[in-house]
């Protein structure tokens, strides 16, 4: 097919279309009005960076900022470390590893605000009945603290991420030689030795892609933070999506919320091209 | 070697250990859905005294399921037929044109995966709302604009694997290329449509953000429905378990019968 041709444009139509009117062209009108004051149906009045001034200054955007950065940081390495653990576990000879495959999976398809709804039950009522019945006061007052709601949705997304990380592990372990594992095995070295020297460098490059996926999956959680705390209490647990969504829709400060969502983009654009940087780099290594 | 057996013995009890431990907020999910509200209170770990079939026939009704679920089967299945046909057309044109506009095209495309949702959601709603397309149909059409992106990198990728050779011969038989396309090349694309419809399916099925801003309240979709029910029965745990459940049952239904191919799919979406 050559540019010319009628029939390329002619598949290509139906595409170009709506990623134009859903993607590209809302982004770029909502970077123009995030300038203005923009009431989501016109704007009047050209403000400069009047908006992203504000932002500076927001207190409760900057602390969303920040709790979001945090869950990010923390969910990173304990997926990581929950996703090749699983791997390691499923990938052993036994009868039952594909059911554990089936179990450990099963909450990656089911929607995060479903799962939330499912843990608040589990973070209220049966650690609040647990903890009253031994005495553990730690395991009471679930989601009422901004530290208890920080762990809650951290555990939540690491319950319902590690399946999905587990599968990325399990792709590039079973892609290793046997015969490399048996010549370890025969040269005497130990089941630690052959994880240290065969397994772990053969699995870096799924460590990479697991770790900027789980970065950018966790700056963008929603539905998780809304089931489970809603931001609460006094919005200490508001992540940046959810910061925005409240912004526009329940405050009604469109263009205020918009230039949130620029700040946003810019965040979740420098994590995925540090991660296209690596993955080019590691390329040119091998 | 029986030293290695008994490890493995010991491995495997771990891991049993750990999977009921995974799924164990689905037991109490449901146990405690089976419960009377001083039920739950008194014993929130063990089975229900006696089973209160009630709570999911309650639950049923005020989630008014039969048509949530007939909404949410639409608006997925619509999209996501969409999503395959249009994608496949498209990574099928760039691929077969090697010259540096398709070259161009496939980078936006690629390029558009890293704009997240809330930097256009504002814009995006605003938009469609001036041309009175915040319905179903603005909904399935906003849905090809966010998923055509990934499912067109991978059709791209797995039309190298075709080669030129059989578009040309079945030119030479009188083919145009609608034709060669539908009958020689999409069949051929069969595997890859299969990963391109479940990774689409599990997040447009799941999807609340999205639909929450777009679709009214007669066309709610399971999780809106979800949504609405839940505010409804705060501190009523035994009915928003009921629900929970029931929401969840069509997903554990799909899950049973193509989990094989669901992994392999998402598996294969991740790695590339």
């Amino acid at each position: 097919m050559r540019n010319r041709d009628f029939s390329f444009w002619l598949f290509l139509t139906p595409v170009i279309l709506s990623l134009s009117l859903v993607v590209i062209v809302p982004f770029f009108y909502g970077f123009v009005y995030s300038f203005t004051n923009w009431n989501g149906i016109h704007a009047t009045e050209f403000l400069g960076i009047k908006n992203y001034l504000g932002l500076y200054k927001d207190a409760e955007f900057r602390s969303a900022i920040w709790f979001t950065t945090k869950v990010a940081i923390v969910s990173v390495i304990l997926l990581n470390f929950l996703g090749l653990g699983l791997a390691l576990l499923v990938t052993q000879k036994m009868r039952t590893s594909s059911l554990m495959r089936t179990i450990f999976f099963m909450p990656n398809l089911i929607g995060g605000l479903i799962l939330g709804f499912i843990w608040q039950f589990i973070f209220i009522s049966v650690f609040g009945s647990i903890g009253d019945k031994f005495g553990v006061e730690a395991l009471t007052g679930w989601l009422s603290t901004t530290k208890t709601g920080f762990w809650g949705i951290v555990i939540l997304t690491a319950w319902q991420m590690a399946g999905y990380i587990m599968i990325i592990y399990i792709a590039y372990l079973e892609s290793i030689p046997k015969d490399l594992i048996e010549a370890a095995e025969i040269d005497g070295a130990n089941s630690f030795q052959r994880f240290r020297n065969i397994t772990f460098p053969l699995v870096a490059p799924a460590f990479t892609i697991s770790m900027f996926l789980t970065l950018s999956n966790s700056f963008q959680i929603y539905d998780q933070n809304l089931s489970l705390t809603d931001g609460g209490p006094y919005n200490s647990t508001q992540m940046v999506a959810m910061s925005i969504v409240k912004t526009a829709f329940t405050e009604n400060k469109m263009a205020y919320a918009q230039s949130q969502a620029v700040i946003f983009f810019i965040i979740v654009a420098i994590v995925a091209i540090t991660q296209v940087y690596y993955n080019k780099k590691r390329e040119v290594d091998l | 070697m029986k030293m290695k057996k008994r490890k493995t013995l010991l491995i495997e009890i771990f891991g049993i250990l750990l999977a009921l431990l995974w799924i164990s907020p689905f037991y109490l999910m449901i146990v405690n859905a089976l419960k009377t509200k001083r039920d739950i209170f008194t014993d929130v770990l063990g089975f229900p005294s006696e089973l209160v079939f009630e709570n999911f026939k309650k639950a049923y009704i005020d989630l008014d399921f039969t048509k949530s679920l007939l909404n949410s089967l639409l608006i997925t299945g619509v999209s996501v037929a969409i999503i395959i046909l249009f994608s496949s057309m498209a990574g099928y044109a760039l691929a077969r044109n090697k010259s540096k506009l398709s070259g161009f095209l496939l980078l936006v495309f690629v390029a558009a995966m890293l704009i997240p949702f809330q930097s256009v959601m504002i814009p995006l709603i605003s938009l469609f709302g001036k041309v009175d397309m915040l319905n179903k149909t603005g909904l399935i059409f906003m849905y090809l604009g966010f998923g055509s992106s990934l499912s067109i990198f991978l059709y791209h990728g797995a039309m190298t694997g075709i080669s030129n050779s059989l578009d040309e011969a079945a030119t030479i038989d009188g083919a145009n290329k609608l034709q060669v396309f539908w009958h020689i090349i999409f069949p051929l694309l069969k595997p890859i449509s299969v990963t391109v419809g479940i990774l689409n399916v599990i997040w447009i099925w799941n999807d609340y953000l999205l639909p929450s801003l777009v679709l009214s309240d007669a066309d709610a979709t399971i999780p809106l429905k979800m949504f609405l029910f839940f505010g409804q029965y705060t501190k009523q745990w035994h009915l928003a378990l009921a629900g929970l459940t029931i929401a969840i049952i069509p997903v554990i239904i799909g899950y049973f019968f193509a989990q094989k191919q669901i992994i392999e799919g998402v598996s294969e979406g991740a790695v590339k």
